[in-house]
């Protein structure tokens, strides 16, 4: 299963938040398999039609997906993904 | 022990001071550091209700039994799959701009408007949302609706009738007012005599820009408008609109109104420069209010900046509650006058850019 690590910035909202495995043969699975421990954690990273929200970023390895519509890039169980926020505002 | 509060929705967070008898203190800070784009507090119930826009994460809806204390957030409300704002635009919540509870005799019923322009209806207390249908089938909306100000055309104001919870007006940059006699299942625009000078038909049925809606509260019947081209009033609900914007002075364009609770004649307003910048008139900060119905306006300024000043008073960041009239800035400073606007106070300097401000009678 890929490895997730999160934005520590997430931790705010969700205190339990931490790096683990979740299935997923892309990454709009992986969302769905992430929202299922952290209830409601999808809807800070995607909009309602699963569209990546616009300052923020989802890394596999060192790679940005490239589909951040529908997000279908796929993923091997060896892969580290990121969901990080993207450097904005002040 | 009761006491007001004053609710001020910031960009870094909700501030709240209570009155008191040696005047008004800070009572709390919630949401630190984080866009509160709107509050309301149910006057129902008491529940507060927050509406935040997270740079990063979307917006969020959250609520408050406790007067703030502690918050509970809820499911932000959703467009139905495959919905979509133009063809080949999908429609997603971009920001939360209004909320009303929908009366008296609906309890658990709360509305609330987005950008895009869709309008949300939840009976069981914020627990779920679902689309007003009527409005977002309205026949004009796909092709007559723009963002004003936003990127898409926006719900800003939502206005129950206090003598009929099934009768209801919106306000929408940029489309106009609607109104619904039905409780939403069919809306008709309620433009006439407004004029949209940045069209090439100033009197377009649809397209119209109103920045706030608001109406008196012992006269529902007369509600004013601080439009993009200028200010209007009507007292016929909103069949026929009449400018009442000053001829030879400052009032005509902004974007925050109140209106008196008891008199429908009275309002305030500040005043702005229009397109080609937004700054106060002359870069001094002043109120005007009328008190005969836009005949007549009244410079305010005691207490207020008058020369190098920048403050922009947002659309919900203005509001009275009997004698006393609140603002709040875009360069976070906050006024208090406790005689209609006559002198102002200031209650504070230093907080962030005001989004919206809300009287409320505290009970903790």
């Amino acid at each position: 299963m890929p490895n997730v690590k999160f934005t520590p910035n997430l931790k705010r909202f969700y205190p339990d938040l931490d790096t683990g495995q979740f299935n997923g043969e892309n990454v709009a699975e992986l969302l769905d398999n992430i929202n299922q421990k952290y209830s409601g954690i999808k809807d800070y990273i995607v909009d309602e039609q699963g569209e990546l929200r616009k300052h923020v970023n989802i890394f596999i390895g060192n790679e940005m997906v490239k589909d951040k519509i529908k997000l279908t890039d796929h993923l091997s169980d060896d892969d580290e993904v990121y969901i990080l926020q993207a450097l904005s505002g002040g | 022990m009761k006491s007001r509060k004053l609710l001020l929705g910031t960009r870094k967070g909700l501030v709240v001071y209570k009155e008191s008898s040696g005047g008004w203190k800070f009572d709390l800070l919630a949401f630190r550091g984080l866009p509160v784009s709107l509050t309301m507090v149910d006057d129902r119930n008491n529940i507060w209700w927050a509406c935040l826009d997270h740079g990063h994460w979307g917006c969020k809806l959250h609520k408050s039994m406790d007067e703030g204390k502690t918050w509970l957030e809820l499911t932000t409300p959703k467009f139905p799959e495959g919905e979509e704002v133009k063809d080949g635009v999908p429609a997603a919540v971009k920001y939360l701009w209004a909320l009303s509870h929908g009366g008296v005799d609906n309890a658990g019923k709360i509305w609330l408007g987005t950008e895009p322009g869709g309008l949300f209806e939840s009976t069981d207390d914020g627990a779920s949302f679902k689309l007003n249908r009527g409005l977002w089938d309205q026949p004009s909306r796909k092709d007559q609706w723009f963002g004003g100000g936003r990127d898409y055309a926006g719900i800003h104001s939502i206005l129950v009738d206090p003598r009929n919870s099934d009768h209801i007006y919106v306000g929408i940059s940029a489309a106009g007012v609607f109104e619904t006699v039905d409780g939403g299942k069919n809306w008709e625009v309620r433009n006439k005599g407004l004029k949209a000078d940045f069209l090439p038909d100033p009197d377009a049925e649809v397209g119209q820009d109103p920045h706030l809606l608001v109406s008196c509260a012992s006269n529902p019947d007369v509600l004013w408008q601080q439009n993009h081209c200028g200010i209007f009033r009507s007292i016929d609900g909103a069949k026929t609109w009449e400018e009442v914007s000053e001829k030879e002075g400052p009032a005509k364009f902004g974007f925050a109104v109140a209106v008196d609770d008891n008199n429908a004649d009275v309002a305030w307003v500040v005043p702005a420069v229009k397109d080609e910048m937004r700054v106060p008139v002359d870069n001094a900060l002043c109120v005007c209010r009328t008190d005969d119905g836009g005949k007549t306006w009244k410079d305010l300024r005691e207490g207020l900046p008058q020369e190098h000043c920048f403050d922009i008073i947002y659309r919900h960041a203005m509001v009275h509650d009997n004698e006393t009239v609140a603002f709040g800035t875009t360069t976070g400073n906050v006024y208090l006058s406790h005689n209609r606007g006559d002198n102002w106070e200031v209650l504070s300097h230093h907080l962030a850019a005001v989004y919206s401000v809300e009287f409320t009678q505290g009970s903790i």
